[in-house]
């Protein structure tokens, strides 16, 4: 506990010596962010398999309440999470932070978000957990605007603090239901205190909009695409690889250990949004064309993932059922630390293609598997991982979720009988989904030819970079091929939370993964790998013993065609036309219209598209709306006499004391 | 596993002689897919120049991809010896895996063509796939388990009796098993004309030993997905799981019984195919999300009623 404290402190220091204008301030500050990060994941990793909960008081913060932390099994595991991330990330910065040309802007405010995101985990009180809630939002805002001159970037940043204000504020809400009038800030006495029905429901729809604000749930996922982006590459993987999971961390801790049992209804809730957010998250992905607001999408899809498991777990907890709610939040937990790896990869190569081509916009790259063979692999393999392909780690996570989803115990409520197999649909819906979307994300940009001078003429790397993304690769395939590790690690969670836990998965034979029972179901992640490694090898090896192995490079046969022009390619618009066709015409009401040039004009032909955006149209452009015209209205009260705020504050005085005279 | 991957061109070749017979042709031999394998694996591979790595190594993948997914499927006997590293939604994810690698070699090389199959070939997944989980859900939760075998096993002894859930995961899974497989009215496999074409258009570039082992992952891919629907939904006549000593009489039976299911439903899909014309590439959402719709009716099902 000490030592998580001391870590932090020590980021917060290190933020200072990101203010020098040293040359040498990059590596320092990202190096020793290395060192300190992995410090703090294997404290993480400790607290996780340690026996019971640490706790520290400190004489700061609010009188009377002080600062409470407590380390224990879940915000061990979020620790490992953050940190596992975090030192990826500054490794892969080392490298990809030199080509930083206004260093000034990022260095300070780096180490600071990795501390406030340790913060939000240990806390244990409310009054620290919205300070380093708070400071986690600000210093990522401050990061989004680090490239300030970006076009875009302003916009980004704005709407990114006023989503994170109504995430604070909102939170602060549910707190202050859940301290009730005593005014019991810490978490300890939450615990212990069980409000009614009705203020425990309202808490915990606040604490859904409160963290699903965070977390990018749809429809509070307007900035993610918006802000995400916008950072720094390496900055954009923590926000999106780790800060989403902080928002998750949230979610389960006030849901499952500071509310009592939660009410069945709000699991149905929960179900809904995470289905819709699963869905819509990916569609919106799968029409985009600029790769880190592509991957910004694709968080909303995975966080989607999360949530549906956590409502799993919330639904099988309101009835009862203790077994089924571990199994679906280890599904949860799981797919979190996977969303986490991957994602941060996914950005370090978003990074890596961007600092190699200066573009972002897939549609003029290309061929890159020739000039970034390194980053190539770790990205397919990335793109497989998310995509939920077996032998990977996503493919665990998203299996265990299909487990939960058949459990099928008795359930109480009308409403979860029909959402729980919606959402067993929506889940199978977006797998495939991502699959298509991972396709066109490595198809359009890695294969191919190159459709830009930029990417034709990229250069591969330096070492750093390429070594924490084919590090964060390796752990994805690890986790994949002994997923029954994971899940043990993650048993004192389940164990804190329900009583309950999933049999030990690693004595088992061979490494399977039996989450209920044998004859339910297993899955070997081992044997699975090493049958494809075999066959595979075997193939290959046969083929070429036993037949001709020579081969010849000719042009492309294109049944006769070939055209040498680039731009005759597939683009990632026309890669994913039919799924536009298909799904985004009815959901987001996407047009298409086709000009033909009468017979005999010259004139090119053209084909225009459309695709609005009916969440941020209907939801949020009306109230952006109202706004403008209320602060227009009330502009002109900025420009009055002195005499009239006199006459103003009289009346404000005379109208509260009739007000009081009244009501008594 | 070995028996099954010498059976699979078997089928396809029988597939298109009784294709052939229905349109008054003599067709080719039972064993023409054979001598073509063998005919590709002979010859010199020609690789387009801008090929990666990636266009190489794919179609040894896709093919150990999809035998590994065949050896989990139980053929004739029940007991296999693999069964228990995956379930049914390992089998869906291994050819879910093979297609991602194809789609991207489809895209390797950089031509129109090999983009529209990926893209077409994805859209089709994009439904496929979802209505395939939700007809192993309202399996799973008939049997109580994702495990082939032990589902396979529960309706053998049919215990499950007839019921309106599986009547609509039978419906559901014949349709994503034509799409799946690429056959009319979804994809053509016998198509030359160039915009019809969605598998066909993702192995335009492939060549000799690649073509040969994208070919017999194809054939794979068909025996495999009919071996399931026979081993679900008509599992009579399988020769049990013996622990260790193995009934040779039982099995031969049991391979005959197969044998005999195959041909049925091979004759089945030729006369199928031969009955109707290819759809219109944005008329097949509609197909597939009939299949979706009763998939997850038969879910629902189940969720609101044990019995049905």
């Amino acid at each position: 506990m000490i030592a998580v404290l001391a870590g932090v402190l020590a980021l917060l220091a290190l933020g200072g010596v990101g203010m020098s204008r040293s040359r040498r301030a990059s590596g320092i500050v990202y190096g020793v962010s290395l060192l300190l990060s992995s410090a703090l994941g294997l404290v993480g990793l400790h607290a996780l398999l340690a026996a019971g909960p640490e706790t520290v008081a400190l004489p700061l913060g609010l009188p009377w309440v002080g600062a409470h932390f407590r380390l224990d099994a879940l915000a061990g595991f979020f620790l490992l999470i953050i940190n596992l991330g975090g030192a990826a990330v500054s490794l892969y910065a080392i490298g990809h932070g030199r080509h930083e040309h206004d260093k000034a802007r990022v260095l300070p405010f780096y180490p600071w978000f990795l501390a406030a995101l340790d913060l939000v985990v240990i806390a244990d009180d409310a009054f620290t957990f919205l300070f380093a809630w708070e400071l986690m939002s600000l210093v990522s805002w401050a990061l989004v605007l680090a490239h300030h001159r970006a076009p875009g970037t302003l916009r980004a940043g704005y709407v990114y603090l006023v989503m994170a204000s109504l995430s604070g504020l909102v939170l602060l809400l549910a707190f202050g239901l859940l301290a009730g009038a005593n005014g019991g800030y810490a978490f300890a006495l939450m615990r212990t205190t069980r409000p009614t029905p009705g203020i425990a429901g309202l808490a915990l729809m606040l604490a859904l909009i409160g963290t699903g604000a965070k977390a990018g749930l749809v429809p509070l996922h307007v900035w993610l695409p918006l802000a995400h982006p916008a950072a720094p590459s390496h900055v954009s993987a923590l926000m999106s690889g780790v800060m989403t999971k902080v928002a998750v961390y949230a979610f389960v801790r006030i849901a499952f250990d500071l509310l009592g049992p939660p009410p069945a209804w709000s699991a149905v809730i929960v179900l809904l949004l995470g289905g819709a957010s699963a869905c819509l998250g990916i569609l919106y992905a799968l029409m985009e064309s600029d790769l880190k607001r592509l991957l910004a999408y694709s968080t909303v899809e995975n966080v989607g993932i999360v949530f549906i498991g956590v409502g799993l777990a919330m639904a099988f907890q309101a009835s009862g059922f203790a077994l089924g709610a571990a199994l679906a939040l280890t599904a949860a937990l799981f797919h979190v630390f996977n969303h986490a790896i991957i994602k941060t990869l996914l950005f370090c190569g978003a990074g890596a293609v961007l600092s190699a081509t200066g573009e972002r916009d897939m549609d003029r790259l290309g061929g890159l598997i020739h000039r970034l063979p390194q980053t190539s692999v770790a990205m397919l393999i990335a793109c497989a991982a998310i995509a939920a392909l077996p032998p990977l780690n996503g493919f665990v996570s998203e299996w265990l979720t299909f487990q939960a989803i058949l459990l099928r115990p008795a359930l109480p409520q009308w409403g979860l009988k029909l959402m729980i197999p919606a959402d067993g649909a929506l889940l199978a819906l977006a797998a495939a989904l991502t699959a298509a979307c991972f396709v066109k994300l490595f198809g359009i940009a890695f294969l191919g030819r190159p459709r830009s001078d930029a990417a034709r003429e990229a250069h591969e790397l330096d070492r750093f970079s390429r070594a924490a993304m084919l590090g964060l690769a390796a752990i994805s395939l690890l986790v994949g091929i002994f997923p029954g590790v994971l899940v043990d690690v993650l048993a004192p969670v389940m164990r804190e939370m329900f009583g309950a836990r999933l049999a030990a998965q690693t004595p088992l034979p061979w490494l399977s993964l039996i989450p209920v029972a044998a004859s339910r179901s297993s899955y070997n992640g081992l044997l699975v790998f090493l049958f494809i490694a075999f066959s595979t090898a075997a193939t290959i090896l046969a083929i070429h013993r036993v037949t001709s192995r020579s081969a010849r490079r000719a042009p492309a046969w294109d049944c006769g065609f070939p055209d040498a022009s680039a731009i005759t390619q597939y683009s990632g618009a026309s890669f994913a036309q039919p799924l536009r066709r298909v799904f985004a015409a009815t959901l987001f009401g996407a047009r298409e219209t086709v000009t033909l040039p009468p017979p005999g004009d010259m004139a090119p032909a053209r084909i225009e598209k459309a695709l609005p955006d009916p969440i941020w149209d209907r939801l949020y452009a009306p109230f952006e709306r109202l706004i403008g015209r209320l602060a227009d209205f009330l502009n002109p009260l900025q420009f009055l006499t002195i005499r009239r705020y006199l006459v103003f504050v009289f009346l404000a005085l005379v109208s509260l004391l009739l007000a009081l005279a009244l009501s008594q | 596993m070995v028996l099954v991957l010498l059976a699979a061109p078997l089928l396809t070749g029988f597939v298109r002689k009784v294709k052939a017979r229905l349109q008054r042709r003599r067709g080719a031999s039972l064993i023409q897919p054979y001598r073509d394998l063998r005919r590709l694996l002979g010859k010199e591979a020609v690789i387009a120049e801008n090929a990666s790595w990636l266009f190489r190594t794919a179609p040894y993948l896709i093919f150990a991809l999809t035998w590994v997914a065949a050896s989990m499927v139980p053929t004739f006997a029940g007991g296999l010896m693999f069964s228990w590293t995956g379930d049914l939604i390992v089998i869906i994810a291994l050819l879910g895996a093979a297609r991602f690698l194809l789609a991207l070699a489809g895209l390797d090389i950089g031509t129109g063509f090999g983009g529209i199959g990926a893209s077409r070939e994805m859209m089709i997944a994009s439904l496929a796939e979802p209505a395939m989980l939700m007809i192993v859900v309202t399996l799973a939760l008939i049997a109580g388990s994702t495990e082939l075998a032990t589902i396979a096993g529960y309706l053998e002894t049919g215990a499950a009796g007839l019921r309106i859930s599986l009547a609509l995961a039978l419906v559901a899974f014949a349709i994503v098993a034509l799409a799946e497989n690429g056959r009319l009215p979804v994809d053509n496999p016998a198509t030359h004309l160039e915009l019809t074409m969605v598998h066909e258009a993702m192995v335009l570039e492939y060549s000799a030993r690649h073509l040969a082992m994208l070919e017999l992952a194809a054939s794979l891919k068909l025996l495999l997905t009919i071996s399931m629907i026979v081993a679900i939904f008509f599992p009579f006549g399988m020769a049990g799981g013996g622990d260790g000593l193995i009934d040779i009489a039982a099995c031969a039976r049991g391979g005959l019984v197969w044998g005999g299911k195959l041909a049925a439903a091979g004759a089945l899909l030729g006369g199928f195919e031969t009955a109707i014309a290819k759809m219109r590439v944005f008329r097949i959402p509609g197909l597939l999300g009939i299949a979706l719709m009763l998939g997850l009716l038969g879910t629902l099902l189940l969720y609101i009623s044990q019995g049905l």
